[in-house]
């Protein structure tokens, strides 16, 4: 069952054939698509979007944090498909805590140290990732610096004091 | 450092696997201060002889934490945080993320700026490669052409010194247009710069490209194949080595770059000479879009028509009571942008640049996310290196010409 606004849209009908109510929204903004998936079916998604639909590049893996909104944050995916030079962007969102969704390294092998760096600095935990730890901060960091009740300053140091 | 059976020291993402083979092997760890590294990028080499039977890069040292910091500022005083990304790239960092929220924004850019955008980031893409080759050269051995390469980076610093100021961190292009009108009489230089600089590629090509040394060291080494390089996440010069004509500034034309005439250089072969031979004809491609932006240089002002956006002229904020109100309000309390978000992807002189940005509907970005082209070229290290010898790591690192500020950010 596709959302009213996107029954006329080519890609996300085809998805939704393929893998029926995994897309639950979308729309198009500034030139660009964007698609909202559920977390639990995103490697299936991904999987028939690479293998079907010609999105052979994973551009880009990051997420997004909306605290204090639940679920809080976004895990958003550029795909590039060089046909056609198409572009698409899909949003999970993911809640509790630690925040989990399967891993795509199994759809793109690029997708490693990008879900390495969201997992570092969201704390967001990917199901299935063959070597998740950290990868730019120190392994015995504490907390996840992107979260947006980390304090810029981080913890350890207050200025309030001086 | 080295014994039968386990390799002394840190391991293999903490894993207790056996060496592959069976055999003797030990674990190499190359950086993170390493010359031939660039930067800080530390390399775990698990050796078999000379032979690499595993590696793995561990990234990080460079980490400042730019992108949490966006989230701090208001959106003009991001753009000198960009500067820092990609520090041998900057006015590409520059121009991306002001494309980005001018997008946002939905300013229309006066194509004086848009040209002189184009002109300064191709003269920036020159800059980075004379840097990449010099260091690719000496690395392997050729001490000369780095001197050579220097000397006309220099000229092109000076050239970016007169137009913002700033020989390195520029900030020179600005949300809405450029930071400053150009100063008179840049043609000068810029022309004498471009006059010269055919002739002086022939000269580092006189140097490299039929050098037997260089030759035997650079063919066939660092393969990957297409599909690979794809999937692991590769952009730019690496691709176009392999094959595939595949370049932002024709696929998705910014900053008018439509109304330009040049082509995309490619080979076939994938190895490390044929990056070389990509880069090196991108350095005269380069120098051809800026000599036709020089030449057909459209006059006009220099920022976009935004009062509540762009900075007033100086002498306009001291004489004119609104032009006043609006230089303070951008100061102390920025300007909104609309919410929403936006993916700008351009051709930096490494491979695709991105910059994601998210806007809430106030003056701070809720979240700016930089996607480096050196993080991605960097996942290939392995597959580029494994089963080769241990001369060829500096061969095909330096081939994927990666900045480290930009993969750690």
């Amino acid at each position: 069952m596709l959302p009213e606004p996107l029954a006329g849209d080519p890609i996300a009908k085809a998805i939704d054939e393929t893998e029926p109510g995994s897309v639950t929204g979308g729309g198009w903004a500034y030139g660009e698509q964007t698609l909202e998936i559920d977390p639990a079916r995103i490697v299936a998604v991904c999987r028939f979007l690479k293998e079907q639909q010609g999105f052979i590049r994973l551009a880009d893996l990051t997420a997004v944090d909306w605290h204090p909104r639940e679920p809080r944050f976004e895990v958003v995916y550029h795909l590039h498909a060089f046909e056609g030079n198409r572009r698409l962007r899909l949003k999970c969102r993911v809640g509790g805590e630690p925040p989990e969704i399967d891993s795509v390294t199994c759809v793109w092998r690029s997708a490693n140290w990008h879900e390495r760096e969201v997992y570092d600095l969201f704390g967001i935990r990917f199901r299935g990732h063959p070597n998740l730890k950290r990868i730019l901060m120190p392994e015995d960091w504490e907390g996840h610096p992107l979260r947006k009740d980390y304090p810029v300053h981080g913890y350890r140091y207050s200025y309030k004091d001086e | 450092m080295g014994e039968t059976g386990r390799p002394v020291g840190a391991g293999f993402n903490g894993e207790a696997d056996p060496p592959v083979g069976g055999r003797a092997s030990i674990v190499l760890n190359m950086g993170p201060q390493h010359p031939s590294t660039h930067g800080v990028l530390r390399l775990l080499l698990e050796l078999e002889g000379e032979t690499i039977v595993k590696a793995e890069p561990d990234i990080g040292f460079l980490h400042t934490g730019i992108e949490k910091e966006c989230e701090d500022k208001f959106y003009q005083q991001v753009v000198p945080l960009t500067d820092r990304v990609d520090y041998l790239a900057n006015l590409s960092n520059n121009l991306c993320y002001c494309l980005a929220v001018e997008r946002l924004l939905g300013l229309e850019i006066p194509p004086m700026a848009q040209w002189m955008r184009v002109m300064l980031t191709e003269l920036t893409r020159i800059s980075s490669h004379l840097l990449w080759l010099g260091t690719h050269a000496i690395d392997i051995g050729a001490m000369s052409v780095f001197l050579y390469c220097f000397r006309e980076r220099e000229d092109l610093l000076r050239i970016f010194e007169m137009f913002s100021g700033q020989r390195m961190m520029t900030s020179y292009f600005r949300i809405g247009g450029l930071a400053l009108p150009p100063p008179r009489g840049w043609e000068g230089p810029v022309r004498k710069f471009l006059d010269a600089f055919p002739s002086k590629v022939d000269e580092y090509e006189d140097l490299l490209t039929n050098n037997p040394i260089w030759l035997v060291r650079t063919k066939g080494v660092g393969h990957v194949p297409l599909e690979d390089l794809i999937d692991l996440g590769v952009t730019g010069p690496m691709l176009r080595a392999a094959g595939l004509a595949w370049d932002l500034r024709k696929a998705e034309p910014y900053s008018s770059y439509e109304k330009f005439d040049f082509e995309i250089p490619t080979r076939t072969e994938g190895d490390v000479y044929a990056r070389y031979q990509v880069r090196v004809e991108e350095m005269r491609q380069s120098a051809r879009i800026a000599r036709q932006a020089m030449e057909g240089m459209p006059s006009g002002p220099h920022v976009a028509h935004a009062p509540k956006v762009v900075l007033p002229d100086r002498e306009r904020m001291k004489t004119e009571m609104e032009a006043l109100i609006h230089h303070f309000k951008i100061i102390y309390e920025g300007f909104k942008v609309p919410a929403g978000e936006v993916y700008q992807a351009i051709e930096s002189p490494r491979g695709e640049l991105g910059y994601y940005v998210v806007s809430d509907g106030g003056p701070k970005p809720h979240r700016v996310h930089i996607h480096g082209p050196s993080f991605g070229n960097l996942q290939a290290t392995a597959k580029m290196i494994e089963g080769r010898l241990i001369a060829d790591v500096i061969a095909a690192l330096g081939s994927m010409d990666f900045v480290l500020g930009d993969v750690d950010r």
